[in-house]
């Protein structure tokens, strides 16, 4: 007779339950919701009418190539910015504690209080900014009622607001970076620079893989800081998948606002696992 | 430290504190200025400090609809973080000390919740068939599905550092499972428990868009919520507005005053991989 285990996998039954009721079954079912006509009354089987409109509507479209915009940009400044920082941070300066929380806050607050905040600060004429622009004798531009610039100024504040994420991992990735490395550098003559490039970036490549997966994963998902700061206007010029699926949403168009939650899901799928799978290949071969 | 490093330092402060303090600033400033002075949104102090005034008018703002959100949003994440931990350690267990198929998948599937996007609607259609749309019940299991990846990430990388040989006394001694785990395991796990605790609270009181999709109308309204109401309803009291965003920041600030550690240490799992 067999023993039973001492870890039995009734374990997993509770919090199965609630994962496979309220996660599981709803990704599935949208695979087929996404191809009906679905408002709050019922659903008729549509073919693929949701996703060609999805590709042919011009603000749709735009709202796809807006969410792609949106992550890499995002995704990759705080890449730059994030370890740029980190190096700062670890350098020993002055006050290095205090910039770490500093730098790190933002991460702590809430989205939303941070998308008005700037709203109000990237007002046209009576914002914080284009006033201290106007000062040194720069005439701001419209952040976020110009149609060309709002989502790039949205770009910014999430990067502002995440960068800190994106230091505090890298902080921990350059602690294991061992001194020895540093000192066998600069007896072969190195310079700061190229111990920064030849050193620090190839040893720091497993906190870059996570930074560049976490806000690429951030940043195609994104909804609440693009609807504080401009529910994807002026127009549609910032609208984003995530602000179509909700804006569908409350039209009505359940069917539409699934097949963009179906898009989204593949876009992350076939963005971002073969990126996370070459990442750390090239990890190992380093 | 050398006199290169002071000055630096100098200027990573300054430019630290335009960049990421002043914002706050010009957020407190404003939450104590009058309306009419605070409409003007340039940086300048008060012309009448009317910080409790405001304070009281925020709070009993829409028949205290602030004091209902608070409780609102922590019943929540209390009741969430309760469930999270005790449901997320006993995966995160299993999957750790029973490495067999069946573990692989369900952890593979728990990972992959990390990633995917919820579908939103069908997850309302869901909700509605169980009667727990628009219910706080709902929002708490909601919010135990979606953290439970991070959860179980974390525990069964803690877990791995826990020697086996403790269970193996506790099964010679004739415990069954639930008491290995609830009387020998459970108890180790403070350290981690203690993170996800942190850094999870933060994420579930900070959540805008679940509560928005899941918890629609006036009595079931969240802390996040009680802002997005506010721009509507006084666009020329921004003094509010700021108050409102300064007094649902304080529990996540004191978390982050008290906690510093345990956020770290969360927010940079699976960083480093070995």
């Amino acid at each position: 007779m067999r023993r039973k285990s001492p870890y039995p996998y009734w374990f997993f039954l509770p919090a199965g339950a609630i994962f496979l009721v309220l996660f599981i079954l709803p990704t599935v079912a949208s695979f087929y919701f996404s191809l009906t006509y679905w408002d709050p009354f019922e659903a008729r089987f549509a073919g693929w009418d949701n996703y060609v409109q999805f590709f042919s509507e011009p603000f749709l479209v735009r709202g796809l190539t807006n969410t792609l915009v949106f992550a890499f940009l995002t995704s990759g400044l705080k890449t730059v910015l994030g370890l740029l920082l980190a190096v700062l941070l670890t350098s020993g300066i002055f006050a290095q504690g205090f910039l770490r929380s500093v730098v790190f806050f933002p991460v702590l607050v809430s989205t939303i209080g941070v998308g008005l905040l700037f709203q109000e600060l990237m007002h046209p004429t009576e914002g914080a900014i284009n006033l201290a622009l106007a000062a040194v004798g720069i005439d701001g531009p419209g952040w976020l009622t110009n149609p060309s610039l709002a989502l790039i100024s949205v770009a910014l504040v999430d990067v502002w607001r995440g960068v800190g994420l994106a230091t505090l991992i890298y902080i921990a990735g350059l602690a294991t970076i061992g001194q020895e490395y540093y000192e066998a550098a600069r007896i072969d003559g190195a310079t700061r620079l190229q111990q920064f490039w030849r050193v620090t970036v190839p040893l720091v490549r497993p906190a870059t893989t996570t930074v560049i997966i976490l806000s690429l994963i951030g940043g195609l998902r994104l909804f609440d800081l693009i609807w504080a700061m401009t529910r994807g206007g002026p127009g549609f010029s910032s609208d984003v998948l995530a602000s179509v699926i909700y804006k569908q949403y409350q039209a009505g168009f359940w069917g539409l606002s699934t097949a963009g939650n179906v898009i989204l899901f593949l876009m992350i799928a076939f963005i971002v696992a073969p990126l996370a799978w070459w990442l750390n290949r090239r990890e190992l071969e380093a | 430290m050398t006199r290169r490093g002071y000055i630096i330092g100098a200027i990573s402060l300054l430019v630290a504190f335009v960049v990421f303090v002043i914002p706050f600033l010009f957020v407190a400033i404003n939450a104590m200025k009058t309306a009419q002075d605070a409409s003007s949104l340039d940086f300048s102090l008060p012309e009448r400090w009317v910080f409790w005034e405001n304070l009281v008018t925020t709070v009993q703002t829409r028949d205290y609809a602030l004091l209902l959100a608070y409780w609102n949003s922590i019943v929540i994440t209390v009741c969430a973080i309760a469930l999270l931990v005790v449901f997320g350690a006993m995966v995160g267990f299993v999957i750790q000390r029973r490495p067999s198929r069946t573990s692989r998948v369900v952890y593979a599937f728990i990972l992959a919740g990390l990633m995917i996007p919820p579908a939103v609607v069908p997850t309302i259609w869901v909700l509605q068939g169980i009667n727990l749309f628009k219910t706080l019940n709902g929002m708490i299991l909601i919010q135990v599905a979606y953290g439970l990846g991070f959860t179980v990430l974390l525990y069964r990388a803690f877990i791995s550092t826990i020697p086996r040989e403790l269970d193996e006394a506790a099964i010679i001694d004739g415990a069954k499972p639930w008491q290995i785990f609830f009387r020998v395991v459970l108890p180790l796990l403070k350290p981690v428990t203690l993170t996800i605790i942190v850094v999870q609270s933060i994420t579930i009181f900070n959540d805008f868009t679940h509560p928005l999709y899941y918890l629609p109308g006036r009595e079931n309204i969240t802390v996040q919520l009680t802002l997005y109401n506010f721009q509507s309803q006084f666009v020329s009291q921004m003094n509010l507005l700021f108050m409102n965003i300064l007094l649902i920041t304080i529990p996540p600030l004191l978390v982050f005053i008290f906690f510093n550690r345990q956020i770290v240490a969360g927010m940079t799992s699976g960083a480093v991989k070995g």
